[in-house]
């Protein structure tokens, strides 16, 4: 079974190789004429001001931590869903509580507001 | 010397190098990138050993999920990202004694040990085998629905801690 | 030596090439990993020059719905515009901006195309050529797809720009939040077929899984067009807003390689879904002449394209809470409701049922989660109309 993926294996060596020839080809034949206005920083045309940091928002680590539980939750639910032709009723029940435990995750971090946006 | 010897030898080599950068890199974002190299090996090496769905599992949560988290929560604190102190503290022969023995006792575990020997020939789809023991009463269904409920922890947990109170705003 | 069946041309051809190369005397595992190779190649090729095609169209489609003609200048009827980019793309200078990383800054680019590039290996083209039918194929093209997510995340980062940083957490954010839905959504295909093989998911689609599963393939497609960044989604982008977002101090070709990188993960969306949810390369006398697979994919995956294109030039661009509002509450809850019922009443349909009619009962089961869900909203809108007048007639009455 693992020589399926060496397909896979050149494909990816293909991709590099094949993203990385147009980069080359254009650092070699492009005109090279560095100015020290050419490498500052782009804010629309106006001059940065301080440090290149912005401000804390915790909102998007937050999503990334709802992302991470539920992705664990659809991971555990692809083996059941690949059995499922052959389960009886029982075990699909099973899978279903799976998924009403995590719903009620769901309804919780919607109820305490961290789905917003604010 | 087999292909699969040499490939396996390849990835091991290139999992530990990456390890040893993810520690030993001063700055913290080239340490994260060089984690998501290291796991990318490991699952180069399940997938060696015909563990093809632990390997795109490996790839969906730890690189797909984990590791941007990880490289989220480095950007989020960049006042720190540069690690300009010295790499050692004053205690390193201790520490250097402490993981040297704890190297030693896990390789003379592993090497000692009888591992059971993996079934012979064709098992069929291992993914359906995985499936159908997941609810199987007799087998993991007790630990598939515990696990839910870890999950839900962990959810209220990190939401409990990680969200701004309101009240203050 | 291998016959050359002319129905099946392209996979006589690889075979021809294999019988080739062993009678050079090759090893068997060398002779493989050749063929391997050219294959691998021409794919390659495909991939990267699809994007050409689909952007002319592109141009001119929208260019027509928004009555005026597009690119008609270079070549007949504009087709070599692609080129003309290519060419100025390539030509132009290559820019680092001061105090970027700069290998991080060139590695972004690179593993995005990469990313995409991986996903190609896996998809089904007629019943007897597909890269690599390996057992886990939905589950990776996902997680390849996750790898690209982070080239975002690298390119942003890299450029030492304060818009840059910020509109790459934005894109990371929303890549990340809408991949949710999307794998609940590719959780009903495989559980209506019985294998992560995406030619087994196609061969088993006597009917196609649209009409078994529509909310299904709803969610996947509008979660596909947030993925990839497309409008309505496109903020990650938004010229007037973030300024080019996190590819904003990327230069000639390096900017061309992202721009790729889009578009042909948009194709590759596309491509997704008709596979999944329109039945890949069936179609009528498939089963004589399997080279006619290619035609039927490719004419289902345009299709999809140009829908998701219609969808572009329409809809005006989302703010980022309602965007994520769209997301947690509205999409999730509506296909973790769509899975357990399909789950549950396909469970409970004997056996002996024909497929025709199995689907016919999904079909209404997804009927009645729309009408539900209609209701619902309607209850939601409801009360926030009586909050809304609440609120007007307090402020009047001050």
């Amino acid at each position: 079974m693992a020589h399926e993926w060496i397909f896979i294996g050149i494909l990816l060596l293909l991709g590099i190789v094949f993203a990385a020839l147009p980069i080359v080809v254009n650092s070699i034949i492009a005109p090279r004429k560095p100015h020290p206005l050419k490498n500052e920083t782009y804010e629309c045309g106006m001059e940065t001001v301080g440090d290149t940091w912005i401000q804390f928002k915790v909102q998007y680590y937050i999503f990334s931590l709802v992302f991470v539980i539920f992705d664990v939750e659809i991971v555990f639910l692809f083996p059941w869903a690949v059995a499922y032709k052959e389960l009886p009723f029982f075990a699909v029940v099973e899978g279903v509580i799976f998924i009403v435990i995590l719903a009620g995750g769901l309804l919780y971090a919607w109820r305490k507001g961290a789905l917003d946006w604010v | 010397m087999t292909v699969s010897q040499i490939l396996f030898i390849l990835f091991a080599l290139a999992t530990l190098v990456a390890a040893y950068l993810v520690v030993t890199v001063r700055n913290l974002i080239h340490a994260a990138l060089w984690l998501v190299a290291s796991l990318l090996g490991i699952a180069a090496i399940f997938v060696m050993l015909d563990a093809s769905f632990m390997a795109t599992v490996e790839v969906v949560l730890y690189v797909g999920a984990i590791a941007i988290l990880i490289v989220f929560a480095v950007m989020l604190t960049r006042r720190v990202m540069e690690d300009v102190g010295s790499q050692r503290t004053d205690n390193w022969w201790f520490a250097a004694i402490l993981s040297g023995l704890f190297f030693a006792s896990t390789s003379i575990l592993i090497w000692f040990t009888k591992w059971p020997n993996l079934p012979e020939g064709d098992v069929g789809d291992t993914v359906l085998i995985l499936g159908k023991s997941l609810v199987d009463p007799n087998k993991y269904v007790i630990p598939f629905e515990v696990a839910s409920v870890l999950l839900i922890v962990a959810l209220i947990g990190s939401i409990a801690v990680a969200l701004p109170s309101k009240q203050s705003e | 030596m291998p016959e050359v069946r002319v129905g099946d041309l392209l996979v006589s051809l690889y075979d021809l090439l294999g019988w080739g190369l062993s009678e050079l005397g090759l090893y068997p595992s060398v002779v493989s990993i050749l063929q391997k190779l050219v294959a691998g190649f021409i794919l390659a090729n495909f991939c990267l020059l699809t994007p050409l095609l689909t952007i002319w169209l592109e141009r001119k489609v929208s260019a027509r719905f928004q009555d005026r003609l597009g690119p008609n200048r270079v070549g007949p009827y504009g087709l070599f515009q692609g080129f003309a980019d290519i060419v100025k793309l390539i030509t132009k200078e290559d820019i680092t901006p001061a105090g970027a990383d700069k290998t991080v800054f060139n590695i972004g680019p690179v593993l995005a195309v990469m990313s995409v590039l991986g996903i190609w290996a896996v998809i089904p083209f007629t019943s007897t050529m597909v890269g690599t039918d390996i057992n886990v194929g939905i589950l990776y093209s996902v997680a390849v797809g996750a790898i690209g997510t982070l080239a975002i995340m690298m390119g942003g980062w890299a450029s030492n720009n304060k818009y840059a940083l910020l509109g790459s957490f934005r894109t990371v954010s929303q890549l990340v939040s809408y991949e949710v839905p999307m794998i609940i959504a590719l959780l009903i295909p495989t559980l209506l077929a019985g294998s992560m093989r995406m030619n087994t998911i196609v061969q088993e689609q006597q009917v196609w899984f649209i009409v078994a599963a529509p909310i299904a393939g709803l969610i996947f497609l509008i979660s596909g067009i947030a993925e990839v960044g497309r409008a309505p989604f496109d903020l990650l982008e938004a010229e007037s807003e973030i300024v080019a977002g996190f590819h904003v101090e990327y230069t000639g070709m390096k900017f061309g390689v992202w721009m790729l990188a889009e578009f042909l993960h948009a194709f590759t969306v596309s491509a997704i879904t008709a596979v999944v949810f329109l039945g890949g390369w069936r179609g009528p006398w498939v089963d004589q002449y399997p080279l006619l697979g290619i035609v039927y994919f490719l004419i289902k995956t345009y299709l999809v394209s140009m829908l998701m294109l219609w969808i572009r030039v329409t809809v005006p661009r989302v703010r980022i809470d309602q965007m994520n509002d769209l997301n947690w509450k509205f999409l999730v809850p509506l296909s973790l409701a769509v899975l357990v019922m399909t789950a549950l009443v396909d469970k409970l349909i004997p056996v002996d049922f024909s497929a025709g009619s199995r689907s016919l009962i999904l079909f209404l089961v997804n009927i009645v989660i729309v009408v539900a869900t209609l209701l619902v909203l309607r209850g939601v809108s409801r009360k926030e109309q009586a909050a809304q007048s609440d609120l007007q007639a307090e402020v009047n009455s001050i």
